[in-house]
């Protein structure tokens, strides 16, 4: 059974700089990070300290609320820091780490054989839970919940973002691995999406459904994939796993070890020869956009891609679940008139003088700029044109900002993720953070519903 | 470039001051600001709210640059009835524009200055930025209004409408009434006289009234609703060589900036369409009405009921209504489907306003502001179908 999704609403962004398809091995990093906040809402305590030593899959830390949620290190090495923010909230884990990995054995686990029990307590213990996600709240998931379906979307569609069908392959034998297991897991189905021409990996897949997905972005978010699927309803709840974290899932259960290795795609106007990468989680970025090299100084080094991903320094690590790093000018410049002179240099939804609906093939650079300030709600129906998802945005935003929780949940925050939003926040007039309020809106949730 | 630096360093000077709302207003109009994105996406489209209402005025200045024209054409061809047999020739023409600018200019300019001064001060009062909401307000204002409009009265109204129509409610895009069309309501009823009526349309008619060499222009709608003749063809109508509010009279430059505002995607198609199809539908009735026989000439509303359904798209303001007021997207419903039963309503009502109300024969006024408070309502209905569908797709799940 294959339900096909197609949709029209959205927006694909075309950018200078995609990664050419041409894989390198970025240079080993001297120290690796780990930032809690990427974990949201799960406050991690410590089970080292500084100055202890560790392998490749130990624990380091483990979650506040549920002591079984593991987070483990991705190379072997000595924890040489524990950065502090304000109240003494952690911030940021050093690793200095070995010229050579050492790795916590588990052991192969068949997954074809494996209960689910078996299953579940070997992500547990080896690290690989927080690959697992859920909706509602877009959170790490709760180990106590069997999810009704689990979702995975192989095929990007954000901008310059990593192309899988090129960063999975060959690794067919870990996912089939990771997909069976994680088909024990769930009381439903594992569906993945793919691009309509994809002839990647996941052709021929056991134990999922295929849904092959074609359209504009974002169609390859996994909320859009699981709107149009089955959307979440009020009481259930669902996983969705990124797919390069199958494969590092589906190594931990063939050969025993937590392998943080990742193809990321170095991507951006400013980097000057834009390519993948061989590297692993929490490498300092340095290692390999200096490889690349860059135009300039003066830049925004995003770990993920531009529309949802986070930013980092040049000085900065690799976050944990990203497989793309994308570098675009900062654009910290005043610009004459730049409010009613025509644009031809930027992408916009409308035609009020710019003309990017001229040729929507055409790729642009734009830089961090938000083209204007901050301001009321004032423009309607602009929104729906870049958003799929049966949903009412604007409403759900404003429900959000309001702190209306019996809105909220009427109008359909459990089916989803920031993410979901960041193409509304591209195309705003007014400049709002919709990503933000969308997160304050689900921590909200979170707090008082749980 | 020295302007550059010089301004930014006066920017860091003002942040944080009280003053910082109002020197940024002027800063941000001359040099797009300087901010990056701090959360979220990273990228961002071109356009802002300061595009988006700067395409708005531009949409507008063809009908008021119109508007200037037909005061000046107005006032000499109602000593010269000649003029009016060949319009075109006598319309554009320097005493014309001349006269029509001495009169339009300064109602601008007291619309602007007396709305930017109360923005900028609510600005500075609730440390906000100045919005760009007043910036086509502040146009539409003059554009609606009858030319010989005393400046003061227009300067209260505006102070009324900006403050109460908007500012109360935290300004722009919290409002639910229109505010330019809260300014001219607050005109028609506390000082009907002006603004009704045949001697308010025409420059110097309310100067002249009781003297031997008085004119006088009644609107097509007036002559209508008094069951007189129309003395004006109907490519007269289109074209907008009629007596009325200064912007409101040239159908055919409303329907160019119509189209201009549907092609930026800055104008609500939905909502243009949508009232048009309301105003046929209600005058499509009333002319079956008067064609079943039910309505006698001697009626008063013979005239009105038994003009042609689509003639009432070229009569008195409902063009600019459709078109620039209705379309405002704050005071509009916000929801796709509620923007086609919100359009429709205001064709409808403001048809049966115009044939039904004799005192005052424009209807479109207040069926914009009547269906104003009445979107929210009909956007909740809208939401409230995503929402049943949302908890039927739950109770499948559980029966």
């Amino acid at each position: 059974m294959s339900q096909d999704i197609k949709i029209k609403k959205g927006l694909t962004i075309n950018l200078i700089g995609e990664a050419e398809k041409n894989l390198s091995g970025a240079p080993r990093s001297r120290t690796f990070a780990i930032r809690p906040a990427e974990f949201h809402l799960r406050i991690p305590r410590m089970m080292l300290r500084e100055g202890d030593r560790v392998e490749a899959g130990q624990p380091i830390f483990h979650a506040k609320d549920d002591e079984s949620i593991k987070f483990v290190s991705p190379v072997s090495g000595v924890l040489t820091k524990i950065e502090r923010g304000a109240k003494r909230v952690i911030t940021q884990l050093l690793i200095e780490a070995d010229p050579q990995d050492t790795f916590v054995e588990h052991g192969a686990l068949d997954p074809k054989t494996a209960s689910a029990e078996a299953i579940k307590t070997r992500l547990l213990e080896s690290g690989c839970w927080p690959f697992i996600q859920q909706r509602p709240y877009a959170i790490i998931a709760n180990t106590e919940v069997i999810p009704r379906d689990i979702f995975i979307s192989g095929y990007n569609s954000a901008p310059l973002a990593n192309d899988l069908d090129f960063s999975l392959q060959g690794k067919e034998r870990e996912i089939q691995a990771a997909l069976t297991a994680l088909s024990k897991l769930t009381s439903g189905k594992v569906h993945v999406g793919i691009h309509k021409n994809s002839n990647g990996v996941f052709n021929g897949m056991n134990d999922v459904v295929i849904h092959r997905v074609n359209g504009p972005h974002p169609v390859g978010n996994v909320g859009t994939q699981i709107n149009k699927i089955a959307p979440v309803n009020k009481g259930e709840l669902i996983w969705t796993v990124a797919a390069q974290d199958l494969v590092i899932i589906g190594e931990l259960l063939l050969t025993g070890r937590f392998n943080a290795e990742r193809i990321i795609a170095l991507a951006g106007s400013e980097v000057k020869s834009p390519k993948y990468y061989r590297t692993k989680i929490g490498s300092e970025v340095a290692t390999f956009v200096y490889d690349s090299g860059i135009k300039n100084e003066n830049v925004r080094v995003v770990s993920g891609d531009v529309l949802t991903g986070k930013s980092v320094t040049l000085k900065g690590h690799l976050g944990y679940y990203a497989n793309t790093v994308t570098v675009i000018p900062e654009g910290d410049d005043y610009e004459l008139f730049g409010w009613n002179k025509p644009v031809f240099d930027k992408i916009s939804t409308t035609r009020a003088l710019t003309f990017s609906w001229l040729n929507p093939k055409k790729k642009y650079d734009l830089d961090t700029n938000t083209n204007g300030e901050h301001r009321a709600f004032v423009v309607t129906g602009n929104y729906e044109e870049v958003f799929p998802l049966d949903m009412y945005p604007l409403q759900v935003l404003k429900a959000c900002m309001v702190k209306d929780l019996d809105e909220m949940e009427a109008l359909g925050m459990y089916e989803v993720a920031p993410e979901d939003f960041s193409l509304t926040e591209f195309v705003c007039v007014s400049k709002q953070p919709h990503q933000e309020i969308i997160r304050n809106g689900l921590d909200l949730m979170y707090k008082e519903i749980g | 470039m020295g302007l550059k630096q010089n301004l930014h360093k006066l920017k860091e000077k003002y942040a944080g001051t009280k003053m910082a709302p109002a020197f940024n207003a002027i800063h941000t109009f001359l040099y797009m600001p300087n901010e990056t994105t701090r959360s979220g996406s990273h990228i961002r489209a071109a356009d802002d709210l300061k595009r988006v209402m700067n395409t708005v005025i531009m949409a507008l200045v063809p009908v008021l640059i119109f508007g200037i024209f037909n005061t000046g054409y107005q006032h000499y061809a109602a000593f010269d009835e000649s003029m009016r047999l060949a319009p075109l020739q006598n319309f554009f023409t320097w005493d014309n524009f001349m006269l029509g600018l001495w009169t339009v200019l300064p109602l601008v300019l007291v619309s602007y200055g007396v709305g930017l001064a109360i923005e900028f001060v609510f600005a500075v009062i609730n440390k906000h930025e100045v919005e760009e909401g007043y910036l086509v307000t502040g146009m539409l204002v003059p554009l609606i209004v009858p030319v010989d409009i005393p400046l003061w009265m227009l300067a209260i109204a505006v102070a009324f409408g900006v403050i109460i129509g908007k500012e109360v409610f935290g300004g722009t895009g919290m409002n639910f009434l229109n505010p330019a069309l809260t300014i001219r309501a607050f005109l028609f009823f506390a000082y009907p006289t002006w603004m009704s009526g045949d001697k308010v349309w025409v420059h110097g008619a309310q100067e002249m009234a009781g003297q031997p060499d008085a004119i006088s222009g009644e609107t097509i709608l007036g002559s209508l609703a008094q069951n007189q003749e129309v003395v004006y063809s109907l490519s007269d109508m289109f074209f907008g060589f009629i007596p009325g509010s200064i912007g409101e009279t040239s159908t055919f430059l409303i329907l160019l900036g119509g189209l201009f505002l549907i092609f930026t995607k800055v104008g609500s198609w939905r909502i243009m369409l949508s009232s048009v199809l309301g105003v046929l539908a209600m005058g499509l009735i009333f002319n079956s009405v008067v064609n079943a026989g039910w309505i006698t000439p001697g009626s008063n509303f013979y005239s009105l009921m038994s003009t042609p359904f689509w003639q009432h798209l070229l009569l008195g303001g409902m063009a600019f209504g459709i078109v620039y007021m209705a379309t405002d997207p704050v005071t509009a419903a916000q929801t796709n489907k509620g923007k086609w039963i919100y359009g429709f309503f205001i064709g409808f009502i403001s048809i049966m306003i115009r044939v039904f109300n004799p005192a005052y024969p424009e209807g479109v006024m207040l069926a914009i502001l009547f269906m104003n408070v009445f979107a929210p309502t009909i956007d909740h209905y809208v939401v409230k179908g995503n929402i049943n569908k949302r908890l039927k797709r739950l109770k499948v799940k559980t029966a």
